[in-house]
């Protein structure tokens, strides 16, 4: 089996590298399409702000590669937001894979900070992402726009409100959480993505 | 619920762990990567690796170390010391740091944390305050009711910048970092708890996440920065290089007391 990892200019790309190695997988970091529309897996990972990253992508044609992709797919972080509609993060307009507009955290107390940035719950876990879970696990988030609860949540995490925090839809899965930074929780969650 | 994080910070010279270790266990005492895994396997939330070499060649060893750290340590780390520029910020990103930490640079050009923000995102930009308190006459050194006119230094705390504390941490919230690490250097080695009525009074006027350093000495005082401190995280060196604190006793500890940790 080959992973294709999405090459863009999405920061901390290198982080999801070492992970999948990590796992034992044969993996390539890759923009070109051929490579991506031919690998088994494909992962859309990545940090960043969504307007630069969304141009990029439409510049480099990997907009339409994405959406065409029909193996199975994993979006991280920012990779999760652009398979959104929409983001209020500078008004941009992502690919739309998910039926869904991220939104950005307005925070109705000083003790919740923007960004989110630490270790916080799953719950409501309903996808073969969360194999083998027993509990509601903690995961590493760092993220100051959201996406709300809809019909493709498949985990729900609270902070400022409940909202998405993994995603499924056909051969799309995305979480909003870094699995890669997550500890060995991650670890099974991304070793489950690549059994699928 | 969002975890309150415990973080360790470990001293790195010339590639090595600096302070001694009484993890008797551990096959190459020194080893930063084998003494990151032992914290994350332990529970510890985050990392945080400071640089204290000076010289350019130890840099050079330092950039090896996060590369390793990267490809072995599965929680997120942040890396500091001798960060003066872009270039330096760019070349430990792209050695595998999910976050760096920048101090004198920041108060000597505070346009850098403009810069970090908008090139790699606020996420990655960790600002470490070094300050002290320099006319509370009322509580002893290392209480955490020590209160006042609070001064920035720079140089690892041997030059006073004259700037207020609440001020800059103010400046350093709206020019785009993502994170605070405030050490008092009235509490710093002390061991009577952090700095906490300082703390406080960041935490509740900033939008960014605090982290408190300096004066760790038992599980309470973990305790009182998350409660009294409101601190969203809290670092420490000694007491866990030592030994004096396990991390997942001193878990089990906040979590019976309300506190909620990641376990």
């Amino acid at each position: 089996m080959r992973v294709a990892i999405i090459k863009y200019n999405a920061g901390n790309i290198c982080s999801v590298v070492n992970a999948i190695e990590r796992l034992g997988y044969e993996y390539v970091l890759t923009d070109d399409p051929n490579e991506i529309i031919s690998a088994d897996k494909v992962v859309f990972p990545g940090q960043g702000e969504a307007s630069t990253t969304m141009s990029y992508l439409k510049e480099h044609g990997l907009d339409k590669v994405i959406v065409s992709l029909e193996q199975p797919v994993l979006g991280i972080c920012i990779g999760m937001q652009l398979l959104c509609k929409h983001s209020e993060e500078y008004d941009t307009n992502c690919l739309g894979v998910f039926d869904v507009d991220v939104k950005r955290f307005s925070p109705i107390s000083k003790d919740l900070k923007v960004p989110q940035m630490g270790w916080n719950t799953l719950t409501d876990c309903k996808s073969e992402l969360f194999k083998g879970f027993t509990k509601s696990e903690y995961v590493y988030f760092i993220h100051s726009y959201y996406v709300p609860l809809c019909e493709d949540t498949i985990a729900v995490t609270d902070y400022v409100q409940q909202y998405s925090s993994a995603l499924h839809k056909g051969n799309f899965y995305a979480t909003q959480f870094h699995p890669e930074k997550s500890g060995d929780v991650g670890e099974r969650i991304l070793r489950n993505f690549l059994e699928i | 619920m969002l975890a309150k994080r415990i973080i360790p910070c470990l001293d790195i010279k010339d590639g090595q762990t600096v302070k001694g270790t009484n993890f008797v266990n551990l096959r190459t005492a020194g080893d930063p990567v084998e003494l990151g895994k032992i914290y994350s396997e332990n529970g510890a939330d985050e990392l945080v690796y400071l640089d204290i070499t000076a010289s350019h060649e130890g840099r050079k060893t330092f950039t090896q170390l996060v590369t390793r750290i990267a490809k072995e340590i599965n929680i997120p780390f942040t890396v500091g010391g001798g960060i003066n520029e872009l270039s330096d910020v760019e070349r430990l990103l792209n050695a595998g740091a999910d976050k760096v930490s920048i101090n004198s640079a920041s108060l000597r050009t505070p346009s850098l944390i403009d810069d970090i923000a908008k090139h790699f995102g606020s996420q990655v930009c960790v600002v470490a305050i070094d300050a002290k308190c320099i006319d509370d006459t009322i509580h002893e050194n290392g209480s955490p009711d020590i209160d006042g006119t609070w001064n920035c230094f720079m140089n690892g705390g041997r030059v006073n910048t004259g700037r207020d504390l609440f001020e800059w941490a103010k400046e350093v919230n709206d020019r785009g970092a993502g994170e605070i690490l405030f050490t008092s250097m009235n509490h710093d080695g002390v061991k009577k708890g952090f700095a906490n009525a300082a703390l406080r009074r960041l935490s509740d006027t900033l939008t960014i996440p605090v982290i408190a350093s300096g004066g760790a000495g038992t599980r309470e005082h973990f305790h009182d920065t998350f409660k009294d401190g409101h601190s969203d995280a809290a670092l420490a060196a000694s007491v866990f290089h030592f030994g004096e604190i396990s991390i997942p006793q001193l878990k089990s500890y906040l979590k019976e007391q309300g506190i909620s940790v990641r376990l």
